[in-house]
């Protein structure tokens, strides 16, 4: 099915009124995104209409509701055979309803249920003022010490909005690696990030910090949204059409019927070049692969830790998600060019993530720098080139983010008088206070080291053999060495929390209520499920490594 | 569908750890005994295994085999040839004497949290190591073996920097600083050795397509799977450079000290005697195995690494001031000797590095578990403050001169036989290797006697002088050790009449004969 080029749209809108058919949109296929974006604008309008008191279970119940059902919807289309036999371009060549897609999408949306228990947690902090609080500002508006602030603090309100956001986020990470055309990618781009800018900002404690974080996020992703849509512009210059499919015709030089007042620009290769560098740089940003990494550790550090977990793991699924339908679906004819460019962003992401967190004293500053590490692992398995190497990539997103959001919920747990004691030095000789708190988190550290029977050996196994079939055993081989190094902090956590005495004055552990405890228990669960028994999530991924052009 | 007796061997231990870890926090007593109880029925287990298996049989016995995570075309492939009962029957021997001998060494010290369990820990630890070990003994799944091989470090390295001597010459604070580095620096040497395992394992998935050593095997003598020299090359390197680390041979072997130095003595003989001869029965499995050319092609320079090992190990171990340091560096010698065996290429050589193996495990574990009794009475590491011991202790003295004399394998203890049998090997195509060899036995009877008679003879030291001879429970420990040590001195036979079968196999691997005496050969 060929899609209409958006400079065909204008043109057949100079014609009368008559010409235009109505769009057809399968309202169905795209129910998952649907439900999402509905939810949170239901969400707004709760926050307008519902009374204070009663907007905190209103807003948990329909996110809640929402996510679930278009997870639902995930599984109804993957059922029905979208992932596979039927799977199509949707929309008008909008968005693509594929295995690759469908699965993401799932991913996202267990990754963002968990996300909302944590969101949701009101037990970890002493209730203020007779009202119980939550990880989030009482009023975001207000100035940090502030009379306001305290007024509002006073009057116990709570942040709900969080919840819509979190929806809205969700909402455009859905689509972004389902977009099938450079400006769904955009749009979608946008809406994901301006909510998640806005969630960082909203801490309730260390609220400076959280600005701050949110406005360096803020100017960076501004700034790699601009390359992006500089890059998009340049592609558009180049096939004459923001289409994957046509801009992937005219890299192989397999156009038919060109435009003649395009026939001048078009197939230069410049343009090709630059535009599509752009394009990619923006993608890496959100990734967070080196040298496009920097805003990480500050974000992670600063985000409320719920907003930290739920944007870690959602995040990197979406952009992952996005790049390799880029690469694989829009850039194959290019491989020769972006693969050595890719090799050498995987070798630096891979050695400067784990070099880098060595030195790091933070634990949401350490396991930023680990995120990194672990995208130029995945980004291993994107050079392959091939259907394992899909597989593998979708694998190791679905196994990595629910390891993710269980780590940081853990780091909520742990506090001290000032909220969350995320200073390394404090989480000294934990293993003796709270035995069990600190064995799940070491769960989740060898996880991310990789040690075998647990997910992150499966996933790293398989980008790792990925790469290695695709001809990339030079990469193979950096990656164990970063593993290796990538271990040694993962292991210090590890001595710190089992073999240090405890400090006197050293941080508690904090009982959450059955919501963080769900989604810690699920984080674990997955994690060792997908350790010993991965085959069937194998089955899951390598049905899904199917793109549709 | 027969009995898994394989699994059943792994999964006793590592059922009995989940058990014991969950035993409340008051019920210590109760952990510990079940762990003992644990440890004996995987012997009886490993016994049956061992009754089982013929030695004439097939290569690999009571296999098993299911599909598990095809993908990455792994299956759950479980088998024993002669060398691996042989060390499973070490290992289900050596854990309840572990556990025994630990008996104290994890009761509280403080009371921490009320969920804070220390000893249930412990003896939970000793059973998923003890489980992890049989089952890479039993894998003939390279990716399986893989697995346990990483995984065990895991429950090791808490064994270590978890649980330290009670008195420590420097105090607690540096005793658990020093403690934590020796976990930490064998988990890093360990890991960073699994990690290039893990890049040649894939490599040996891309080229051969599959990780069952026996499809391997049948693919390579039908001709269908052809190595490329240098391909085989970088994968055996990639194996034996994990192996080395784990065995541990020089210049690798620097974290053996640290670790037996700084953990208990039952968890030092945990290392040494069980954990560590995974290294070397992976070398006679998968790198002999799977890499025959490479193999022979690396021959000298491994050759002369062992024998670097064997005379630096036997050199600092005379130099030590401290007990357990000096039984680590011995064991880096008595390592030497064992990788020298394998890589003789001979099969008295291999038959007596397989047997080394037993012994070793055997010998050691009496002399540290020993050493261990002797430091726990007076608190203790360093050799300068012993003097006089036997004269207090008697019991104890003897049976420390027993295992020493094992160490130093006096004609008559089970350790002659394997040592006499690698040096015969090796002699056998590597004279002039085989010659120098014989230096770490002169070292050997040097460090050894003079630890004995440093501590146990001449004037009583006043520190010294209440010494407690050995008590029931230690002597328990001791002596089925010491009358194993001169039942296998005197009568090898059963061991050998299993292991030898295996060892021809592995020969043929590598496709090596043995060099026929000249005088025959001038017939």
């Amino acid at each position: 099915m060929s899609a209409p080029a958006v400079h065909s749209l204008w043109t057949t809108a100079a014609d009368p009124i008559s010409k235009i058919d109505a769009p057809k949109i399968e309202y169905g296929q795209l129910s998952p995104t649907l439900i999402v974006i509905g939810a949170a604008v239901v969400g707004v309008l709760v926050e307008a209409f519902v009374p204070r008191r009663s907007r905190y279970y209103v807003q948990v119940f329909v996110s809640v509701v929402a996510l679930a059902a278009a997870f639902a919807a995930v599984v109804a289309l993957a059922a029905g055979g979208y992932g596979t036999t039927r799977a199509h371009i949707a929309a008008m060549g909008a968005v693509a309803v594929d295995g690759p897609a469908l699965f993401l999408q799932g991913t996202i949306l267990l990754a963002a249920l968990l996300g909302v228990f944590t969101f949701a947690e009101r037990r970890l902090d002493p209730e203020a003022h007779g009202n119980r609080v939550d990880s989030f500002a009482a009023q975001a508006a207000s100035v940090p010490g502030s009379d306001s602030e305290k007024a509002a603090v006073r009057a116990g309100f709570t942040t709900t909005e969080v919840f819509p956001l979190l929806l809205f986020a969700v909402g455009g990470m859905l689509i972004f690696p389902a977009a099938n055309d450079l400006l769904t990618l955009f749009v979608a781009l946008e809406v994901f990030s301006l909510p998640l800018y806005l969630l960082c900002a909203v801490a309730r404690r260390k609220r400076l910090m959280s600005q701050e974080a949110a406005v360096k996020y803020f100017l960076l992703g501004a700034f790699a949204s601009a390359f992006t849509l500089f890059g998009i512009a340049l592609l558009y210059g180049y096939a004459g059409s923001v289409s994957y499919a046509r801009i992937a015709q005219v890299v192989d030089g397999s156009v038919q019927n060109v435009d003649p007042a395009l026939a001048g620009t078009m197939g230069n290769d410049a343009l090709l070049l630059v535009g599509a560098a752009l394009t990619v740089m923006g993608l890496l940003f959100k990734v967070g692969a080196v040298p496009f990494h920097m805003w990480t550790p500050d974000v992670y550090q600063g985000a409320p830790t719920p907003v930290t977990g739920f944007m870690a793991a959602a995040t990197k699924v979406a952009a992952f998600g996005a790049l390799l339908r880029l690469l694989y679906v829009v850039l194959p004819g290019l491989r020769w060019d972006w693969r050595p460019v890719m090799w050498a962003v995987a070798v630096v992401t891979m050695l400067g993530g784990a070099i880098v967190a060595i030195t790091q004293t933070d634990i949401k500053r350490l396991l930023a720098y680990s995120s990194i590490a672990h995208a130029g692992f995945i980004l291993a398995g994107v050079i392959a080139t091939s259907a394992e190497g899909i597989s593998s990539v979708l694998f190791y997103l679905g196994a990595y983010s629910f390891v993710t959001i269980g780590a940081f919920a853990v780091v909520t747990l742990v506090r001290d008088a000032g909220g969350e004691a995320t200073h390394l030095s404090k989480w000294a000789g934990l293993g003796r206070r709270s035995p069990l708190v600190a064995a799940v988190f070491a769960v989740f550290l060898l996880a991310f080291a990789g040690i075998p029977l647990t997910s992150g050996f499966a996933g790293k196994f398989a980008v790792f053999k990925a790469a290695a079939q695709g001809g990339a055993g030079a990469l193979v081989v950096v990656g164990v060495i970063a593993s290796a190094v990538a271990a040694f902090f993962y292991i210090r956590v590890i001595v710190l929390m089992f073999f240090s005495e405890p400090r006197p004055e050293g941080p508690t552990v904090a009982v959450p209520s059955p919501l963080t405890m769900t989604a810690i228990a699920v984080g674990v669960a997955v994690t060792v499920v997908l350790g010993v028994a991965p085959q069937y999530f194998l089955d899951l991924a390598g049905q899904a490594s199917v793109f549709v052009r | 569908m027969s009995f898994p007796l394989l699994t059943a061997t792994a999964a006793l231990p590592a059922l009995g750890a989940v058990a014991t870890a969950a035993v409340p926090a008051a019920r210590r007593t109760a952990a510990k005994w079940l762990a003992l109880l644990v440890s004996l029925a995987t012997l009886v287990l490993a016994a049956l295994v061992a009754v089982r298996f013929e030695p004439g049989g097939d290569r690999y016995q009571l296999t098993e085999s299911h599909a598990w995570i095809k993908d990455f075309g792994v299956r759950y492939e479980l088998g024993v040839d002669g060398i691996g009962v042989a060390l499973i029957a070490l290992t289900a021997l050596l854990i309840p004497f572990i556990v025994l001998a630990g008996w104290h060494d994890a009761d509280p010290q403080e009371t921490g949290s009320k969920r804070w369990r220390p000893t249930q820990g412990f003896f939970a630890l000793i059973l998923a190591v003890e489980a992890m070990v049989i089952l890479s003994f039993e894998a003939t799944d390279v990716f399986l073996f893989y697995i346990f091989f990483e995984a065990m470090l895991i429950p090791m390295y808490f064994l270590i920097g978890g649980f330290g001597d009670r008195a420590h010459e420097h105090g607690e604070e540096t005793a658990s600083t020093q403690r934590s580095y020796a976990a930490v620096k064998f988990l890093l040497y360990n890991l960073a050795g699994g990690l290039i395992m893990l890049a040649a394992v894939i490599g040996l998935y891309v080229v051969a397509g599959s990780f069952s050593l026996q499809e391997i095997a049948e693919a390579r003598a039908n001709g269908s799977l052809q190595m490329a020299a240098t391909t085989e090359r970088w994968l055996f390197l990639g194996f034996f450079f994990a192996f080395a680390v784990k065995a541990p041979l020089w210049p690798l072997h620097t974290w053996l000290p640290n670790a037996m130095g700084e953990a208990t003595a039952p968890v030092a003989v945990l290392i040494t005697a069980v954990v560590d001869k995974v290294g070397t029965f992976a070398m006679l499995r998968f790198c002999l195995g799977l890499f025959p050319e490479a193999s022979k092609w690396a021959t000298p320079v491994i050759l002369v690494l062992a024998l670097v090992s064997i005379v630096y190990g036997a050199l600092l171990a005379v130099g030590q001031r401290d007990i357990k340091r000096l039984v680590a560096y011995a064991s880096i010698s008595h390592f030497g000797f064992i990788v020298m065996g394998i890589f003789a290429m001979t099969s008295q050589g291999q038959s007596g590095a397989t047997l080394y193996m037993v012994n070793h495990g055997i010998s050691t574990a009496a002399l540290m578990l020993v050493a261990g009794f002797l430091i726990s009475r007076r608190g203790s590491r360093l050799i300068a403050d012993y003097g006089g011991v036997q004269k207090v202790a008697p019991v104890l003295a003897g049976t420390f001169l027993i295992g020493g004399l094992a160490t130093l394998s006096l004609p008559g203890l089970a350790p002659f036989v394997s040592e006499f049998l690698v040096l015969v090997g090796t002699f056998a195509r590597y004279p002039v290797i085989g010659i120098i060899a014989t230096v770490g036995i002169v070292l050997a009877a040097l460090y050894t006697l003079v630890l004995y008679q440093r501590t146990m003879t001449g004037p009583v030291r006043p520190e010294v002088s209440r010494m407690p001879d050995l008590r029931a429970r230690e002597l328990a420990v001791v002596a089925p050790l010491i009358a194993l040590l001169i039942l296998l001195g005197v009568f090898p036979k059963p061991l050998t009449d299993i292991v030898n079968p295996a060892v021809e196999h592995t020969m043929s691997d590598v496709q090596q004969k043995d060099p026929q005496p000249e005088v025959e050969a001038a017939k």
